[in-house]
């Protein structure tokens, strides 16, 4: 069995008036990948963090990253929106493309790509803003032209909140429980309608049943954006993504389906990982 | 890249922005550049200025009320060692002492809040008010007079919060792990800050003695308020082989310094700009050199002593 | 060594240190009695509204008047010019400092600034009054005094700005790192970020810095004796001599006055002034920074 997803045959990518239909089976996925990593390297000084990994992202479904800790696997995530720029002396090999478009090419805005590409880290961290304010902060730094108030209304129910805050708006952020900031975070992210979602270990900081409501929530994003999750939790992985990649140590071991690489990995490193026996 | 369909409901006007955000940058790149253009302008008018008067003999002669080509900065100079070097010897100890109790001593109650809070507020207090202080307590009411003693005292109280907070934070960043291994083989708490602590923080209570000493040399209005004369001709003391040779006579020299008048080298500088001449002008130009010169000297031999206890310790 | 010798001499050294910190105490209670004990006997003579509400000060040739308002005045018209310098400056280069420049840009910065720190203050009066005045304003605003509160307050500006940029880059760097990675994954600039995330976030902070860069400014001497002159004036004109809480205190003590006299107590009234002044803006800024620490721990 490869370890690279072959890309199907090119189809244009969905079009708006079919967002919310049903998504497309994992099996054919007939789209080009939305993100393409090839012979990807990340070099941290000299210490090489994500060692030439080749990777499809496909769209509309939700890939998992696993791996003990170290493996690289938040450095390829944050990659995917060049969130790895601020770290001083980050050098970066090969290409990473974003709808065939080499992302670390000098004609990449970062700015531009982080408005298509969002992000949801490991610890919800709201602005000390309204909730209000919060969700609605991306959008009017990128110029949005609809109603706000819709745009907020919408992404706090896209990300399962609005009936928990519907009535307190304009209270500040921080007053939310864990949980329901995270979630606030999701909608902050989803109100600049990217087409990616990038969720680091977005349950890393939450309590068992807050994590279970994301992962539900997981779960109806797809329908709308493609997702990319990193997680240690190998259980979280398996419930909650349709395509699962194994890194260890930098390099990128297995990918595949994700009911396939619990069952049956191909690769030994993968099966020992995944039955526990390190990591 | 290739168009989303959200595309359309932003404008994000990207080219915009990043040009202000650009444009910042080079703002803030053009005014520091202008900083240090005027601030080079300034020290190389002094330069220029001054340059012509400082000779040895300046370093080594005493002041002209009449002449200012012939007046030198001899009193200043001595009288700055003077004042520097005693507040040293004072605001070292009880600095480095204030932090140690404050941070390895102190249990956490009101009263040790109230002291924090306190040398936070003594470190804003004007200068010029320990000037008062010095003044009342110190030349007038324990009868120091208007001498080196009473500016010492007064430097030093001036400088203590400085003193006092550069080792606080210095003691702090020592890792506690230190501590506990000291603890752990029996070491008292003295022993432990003596022998792990206090080496450990050693770097950062230099910058904080460093620090307060630059202070020390510059700082003119306390020692002004105290009756620092500003037209002095002679040292504390007075020469050194005046008195009898070994340690008594050095003792005598030191007792009479402590009770003498003074000026300090910043205070001759304040003299000599405040007259009208341009002469005067240019002789303050060198005082400023002098002075510059010695805040240098003495900053890099600090660096250099930080260094070295960095690099004896690892 | 036995015990109680052990006990002793630790004993002995924690006393010691104890005593060391006591020092400060000390020196805060001999500051206010000696202040408030002078004082006192300089309010017998002058009742406290005129001093606190008289609009002239002339304490030394008759007709004598002992308004302080003059010397308030001055201090404040030199602060104030020195915050319109510093603070924009210092605000910028701290945004610059913590966003935009690399780490070896701030390595170089910070000792530079602290060069800027540590020169001192009649350094600058004479470039205020040798340069400044002269080849600046004068040639730009003719009819500006050789005394003037201006050059005095660009140079205590320039001598702030130090101070104002290490403590806003001290209240940025309080500011949660995940703040500001939130803010840039929303595609912002790093001006965006900077300015309404960061900023709004450590505007405290900020606020407490600038109280700190005012009683600073208050308290200078010697820039301000040398650069803004003796006149002491009530007038919002920065190119006109102009006297100043602190300039006013020299200029008594470069005189010969006597012990006791009424010119010798008005040194401990206007430091009584000078003192409860800067004391409240101190204490204002600490609350702020105590309030501004709270948010974030």
């Amino acid at each position: 069995m490869s370890a690279v997803a072959k890309p199907a045959a090119d189809v244009p990518a969905l079009r708006p008036s079919v967002r919310g239909a049903s998504r497309v089976a994992p099996a054919a996925a007939a789209q080009a990948p939305v993100f393409r990593a090839e012979r990807l390297t990340i070099r941290y000084g000299d210490f090489a963090a994500v060692r030439e990994v080749t990777l499809d992202v496909p769209p509309r479904q939700v890939t998992a990253i696993i791996g003990p800790s170290g493996c690289g696997k938040s450095t390829l995530l944050r990659a995917m929106n060049r969130m790895n720029d601020f770290i001083p002396k980050v050098r970066v090999e090969g290409a990473l493309r974003f709808h065939n478009q080499n992302i670390y090419a000098s004609d990449c805005d970062p700015v531009d790509l982080r408005r298509r590409v969002g992000m949801v880290f490991q610890k919800p961290n709201p602005f000390p803003k309204t909730i209000f304010n919060n969700v609605a902060w991306g959008a009017r730094i990128n110029g949005y032209r609809g109603n706000l108030v819709e745009l907020v209304e919408r992404s706090l129910q896209r990300a399962a909140l609005w009936d928990e805050v519907k009535d307190k708006l304009h209270q500040s952020a921080l007053a939310l429980s864990g949980g329901q900031q995270q979630r606030l975070c999701i909608a902050r992210a989803v109100a600049l309608e990217p087409e990616v979602l990038l969720m680091d270990e977005p349950c890393s900081a939450l309590d068992p049943i807050a994590t279970a409501r994301i992962e539900d929530l997981i779960e109806q994003l797809k329908s709308l954006f493609t997702v990319v999750l990193v997680t240690h939790n190998m259980q979280q992985a398996a419930r909650a993504s349709d395509r699962t990649a194994f890194m260890y140590m930098g390099e990128l071991v297995e990918v595949d389906e994700t009911r396939t690489l619990f069952t049956n990995p191909s690769n030994p490193r993968t099966e020992d990982y995944i039955t526990g026996r390190f990591g | 890249m290739s168009a989303a369909p959200a595309d359309a409901l932003f404008e994000p006007r990207i080219d915009a922005r990043r040009r202000r955000s650009r444009l910042f940058a080079g703002a803030c790149v053009a005014v520091a550049a202008f900083t240090m253009t005027v601030l080079a302008v300034l020290l190389i008018d002094i330069a220029h200025d001054g340059w012509p008067y400082l000779t040895r003999s300046f370093l080594t002669r005493y002041p002209s009320v009449l002449d200012p080509k012939s007046g030198g900065m001899l009193s200043g100079i001595a009288g700055s060692i003077w004042i520097v070097g005693l507040t040293a010897l004072l605001a070292v100890p009880i600095g480095v002492g204030a932090a140690v109790w404050l941070e390895e001593y102190a249990p956490q109650n009101r009263l040790t809040r109230f002291i924090r809070l306190n040398i936070a507020n003594l470190a804003g207090v004007p200068s010029i008010v320990y000037g008062i202080l010095g003044l009342a307590i110190f030349v007038r009411w324990l009868h120091l007079g208007r001498s080196v003693a009473a500016g010492a005292l007064t430097m030093t109280l001036l400088v203590l919060p400085v003193v006092i907070i550069a080792s606080r934070e210095a003691l702090a960043a020592v890792p506690n792990s230190i501590r506990q291994a000291a603890y752990a083989l029996g070491a008292t708490r003295w022993q432990t800050v003596r022998s792990h602590v206090l080496p450990a923080a050693l770097p950062g209570i230099m910058t904080g003695v460093i620090l307060s000493l630059s202070r020390a040399i510059g700082e003119t209005a306390p020692l002004i308020m105290l009756g620092a004369l500003t037209y002095v001709a002679f040292v504390p003391g007075g020469a050194l082989s005046d008195y009898p040779s070994g340690a008594g006579g050095l003792l005598e020299w030191t007792q009479t310094a402590l009770t003498d008048q003074f000026t300090a080298m910043p205070i001759q500088v304040f003299n000599w700009t405040s007259q009208p001449q341009k002469d005067f002008h240019d002789l303050a130009a060198a005082g400023i050199m002098a002075l510059l010169g010695a805040l240098l000297t003495m900053n890099a031999v600090a660096i250099g002593i930080r260094a070295w206890s960095q690099r004896t310790r690892t | 060594m036995p015990a109680i010798v052990r006990k002793t001499r630790e004993g002995a050294i924690h006393a010691a240190l104890f005593a060391c910190a006591v020092v400060s105490i000390l020196t805060t209670a001999a500051i206010v009695w000696v202040l408030v004990s002078e004082s006192l006997g300089f309010f017998r003579h002058v009742p406290l509204a005129d001093f606190l509400f008289g609009v002239r000060w002339a304490p030394l040739f008759e007709p004598r008047s002992f308004g302080v308002l003059p010397l308030v005045c001055g201090s404040l018209l030199v602060a104030g010019g020195a915050l319109l310098i510093a603070v924009p400056i210092g605000l910028a280069s701290a945004v610059f400092l913590s966003e935009y420049a690399s780490p070896g840009v701030r390595q170089f910065a910070k000792p530079v600034l602290e060069i800027l720190a540590g020169v001192p203050t009649v350094v600058y009066g004479y470039f205020a009054l040798t340069f400044i005045t002269p080849h600046v304003l004068q040639r730009l605003l003719p009819g500006t005094e050789i005394f003037n509160a201006a050059s005095a307050a660009i140079v205590v500006g320039i001598m702030i700005i130090p101070t104002m940029s290490s403590l806003c880059d001290d209240a940025f760097r309080a500011v949660p790192r995940t703040l500001r990675d939130a803010a840039h994954g929303l595609a912002a600039t790093k001006l965006e970020v900077s300015t309404r995330v960061v900023l709004p976030a450590a505007m405290s902070g900020v606020a407490a810095a600038g109280l700190l860069a005012l009683a600073r400014a208050i308290g200078e001497t010697m820039a301000v004796t040398l650069a803004a002159g003796m006149t002491p004036k009530l007038t919002f004109n920065p190119l006109t001599s102009v006297q100043t809480l602190t300039s006013y205190i020299v200029q008594v003590s470069l005189g010969d006055t006597p012990h006791g006299t009424i010119e010798y107590q008005t040194i401990f009234a206007v430091g009584l002034t000078l003192f409860a002044i800067t004391l409240t803006i101190n204490l204002a800024a600490q609350r702020v920074i105590r309030r501004f620490r709270e948010a974030y721990e």
